[in-house]
């Protein structure tokens, strides 16, 4: 009988003919943490009498989440990642290089076809490259360090179909966050999401990435797309690693398989505190903001900075609104930079922040006043997210976000697209 | 192992961002310190109500949302003595049993507020002993099982020098 992604791929890492419901020991290709849960590693892999890690190459810890550290106790904890980075020779993406779930695409670290396990719940967003990746806790991150092993149940997998090709004015979030509010935010626990159809299929590499990230706000072990040609020779362009592509195998088993016929979505948000509480924009026309935000490991990336610029061109936000920009990473940044989108905007009157998590995680850089109402490009709108739980924070694409940011009411941005 | 509490009664889709904020988690390794801020932003009482022992029961997906480990840590710090719930998001149940933290599954559609429960983990059982019912909990998978009778992944880890599946 023929195999899901999932099955394989954790089947060639176990050295096992893996079936789901089987518990594997498998290998992984590269572990990774970020600073609100690396700390906890260190000290775990420390417990459990570590002394090298398995491959150094193979590791990376990111400073993300407080970047640069608001205050003196994530300076601290941010030194103790420092410090453990120089004495195992492992990968460190210091303050300011961007968000760990950018990073690890975008310098190659993930390729079609690998096991990446890390310690943050969004790790689920590589599958938007063809890989099986996964969140896991500091403890669990720590035995991988040590042992350059996991062990995972092999999940069940549920086909997810989108029929027809998404609508001007929608994007790949939209389509996210349609899915985990037909999905529910336990409807797909446990199993691993594969997703397909022509909607999928035209997704660029940031889109992808997008769709993948929200798997986990349905539950999802993990999500992912069998890779185009477009992401391979973008891998390609990153990575001089061999690797091999893997697909479903015709016959797989399913615990589920949907159709979703997505041709006349309209652009969707998701209402507090829920992220599976969807419904579409134009229902909530009239909800005044105060904070607008465009960024995150959801949609800091270029393509989303870019549909933004298109929106704000030639525009001002409104006096009312603070627009906080951060780019998913430095080099983000600098395209955006080099492409003009920068200056959009900046010229439109956005805030820009350093690349990283801050507002999205309430750390730093954007935490909502006690009352207010935030839109935000963000996978996540539980109370008290960004920081204050008296804030109420919707859930929208960057084009969404963008037109609210102008109006300073929750605006359906095909309003400003032609 | 026999546990007795009184029970703090919580729904479905419980988060780990409720369960300890990010605003604070970021800054410290000190549990005591998160602790006295575990479940704030849902019940602000909550810490102050909280007797050494008390369970957390709730609805399904409890610990849904991010990877945090100091979710589990946090609770355990806090006294927690169990946390019981219809169903578990996966990385919390995953930490929970890392750390050390008792999790017991079960249908706790009769359990209210303030019920004096009594877990027992080995049988799987809980006891309402103001309500005088009786249900069954789903058992651990036996390699997790395992990790917690060794006191957490970390002591498993250096108890066998490596993962130790035992098949």
């Amino acid at each position: 009988m023929g195999k899901t992604i999932a099955e394989k791929i954790l089947s060639s890492h176990s050295g096992i003919d893996a079936r789901a419901g089987d518990i594997v020991l498998a290998d992984v290709d590269f572990v990774m943490g970020q600073d609100g849960t690396s700390p906890l590693a260190i000290k775990a892999f420390r417990e459990m009498g570590g002394e090298r890690v398995f491959d150094p190459a193979k590791v990376a810890m990111v400073i993300d989440h407080g970047a640069p550290s608001p205050n003196e106790g994530t300076a601290n904890l941010h030194r103790l990642m420092r410090d453990f980075a120089r004495e195992q020779g492992i990968i460190l993406y210091d303050i300011g290089e961007g968000v760990c779930h950018q990073l690890i695409p975008e310098r190659g670290h993930v390729l079609p076809g690998d096991l990446v396990i890390g310690a943050d719940s969004h790790t689920c967003t590589y599958g938007g490259l063809g890989a099986f990746s996964t969140g896991v806790g500091s403890t669990d991150l720590a035995a991988a360090l040590i042992t350059g092993k996991t062990w995972l149940k092999v999940p069940e997998s549920m086909r997810i179909v989108c029929k027809g090709r998404l609508p001007a004015g929608t994007y790949s979030k939209d389509l996210a966050l349609h899915l985990v509010g037909r999905l529910t935010a336990s409807g797909a626990a446990y199993v691993s999401c594969e997703f397909c159809g022509e909607a999928v299929e035209l997704l660029g590499v940031d889109g992808r990435l997008t769709l993948c990230n929200m798997a986990v706000e349905t539950g999802a072990k993990a999500g992912i797309i069998a890779p185009s040609g477009e992401v391979l020779a973008w891998v390609r362009g990153r990575s001089k690693k061999k690797f091999r592509p893997v697909f479903a195998d015709e016959g797989a088993s399913y615990v589920d398989e949907r159709e979703h016929d997505v041709s006349r979505l309209a652009p969707q948000v998701a209402r507090p505190h829920r992220v599976d509480q969807v419904c579409d924009a134009s229902d909530l026309a009239g909800t005044e903001v105060h904070q607008a935000f465009i960024g995150t490991c959801t949609n800091g990336r270029l393509e989303d900075l870019r549909v933004a610029a298109t929106i704000l061109e030639g525009r001002k936000i409104h006096p009312s609104v603070r627009l906080v920009v951060a780019p998913a990473s430095r080099q983000v940044l600098m395209d955006a930079m080099r492409e003009g989108v920068l200056k959009i905007l900046l010229e439109a009157g956005a805030a820009v922040v350093v690349p990283g998590c801050g507002p999205c995680v309430g750390t730093h850089a954007g935490v909502p006043a006690g009352g207010e109402v935030v839109i935000s490009t963000a996978n996540r709108n539980f109370k008290g997210r960004m920081g204050n739980s008296s804030a109420e924070i919707y859930l929208a694409s960057p084009a969404t976000v963008a037109a609210s940011a102008i109006t300073g009411k929750i605006t359906d941005p095909r309003k400003f697209l032609g | 192992m026999v546990l007795r509490g009184r029970s703090h009664r919580f729904g479905d889709d419980i988060n780990t961002d409720y369960i300890i904020a990010g605003k604070y988690k970021f800054k410290t390794l000190d549990m005591d310190e998160l602790a006295r801020h575990v479940m704030e932003d849902l019940d602000p009482g909550f810490h102050a109500r909280l007797k050494p022992g008390d369970f957390i029961v709730a609805g399904k997906n409890f610990g849904c949302g991010s990877s945090r480990e100091q979710a589990p840590l946090a609770l355990i710090h806090a006294k927690v003595g169990a946390v019981i719930a219809a169903s578990f998001a996966r990385l919390f149940y995953r930490n929970a049993v890392n750390t050390g933290l008792p999790v017991v599954e079960c249908d706790t559609g009769s359990i209210l507020d303030g019920d004096e429960l009594e877990v027992d983990l080995s049988r799987g059982t809980v006891r309402n002993l103001t309500r005088g019912t009786t249900v069954r909990a789903s058992p651990l998978p036996p390699f997790m099982q395992r990790i917690f009778e060794d006191g957490g992944l970390a002591a498993h880890i250096r108890k066998h020098g490596g993962f130790h599946l035992g098949t």
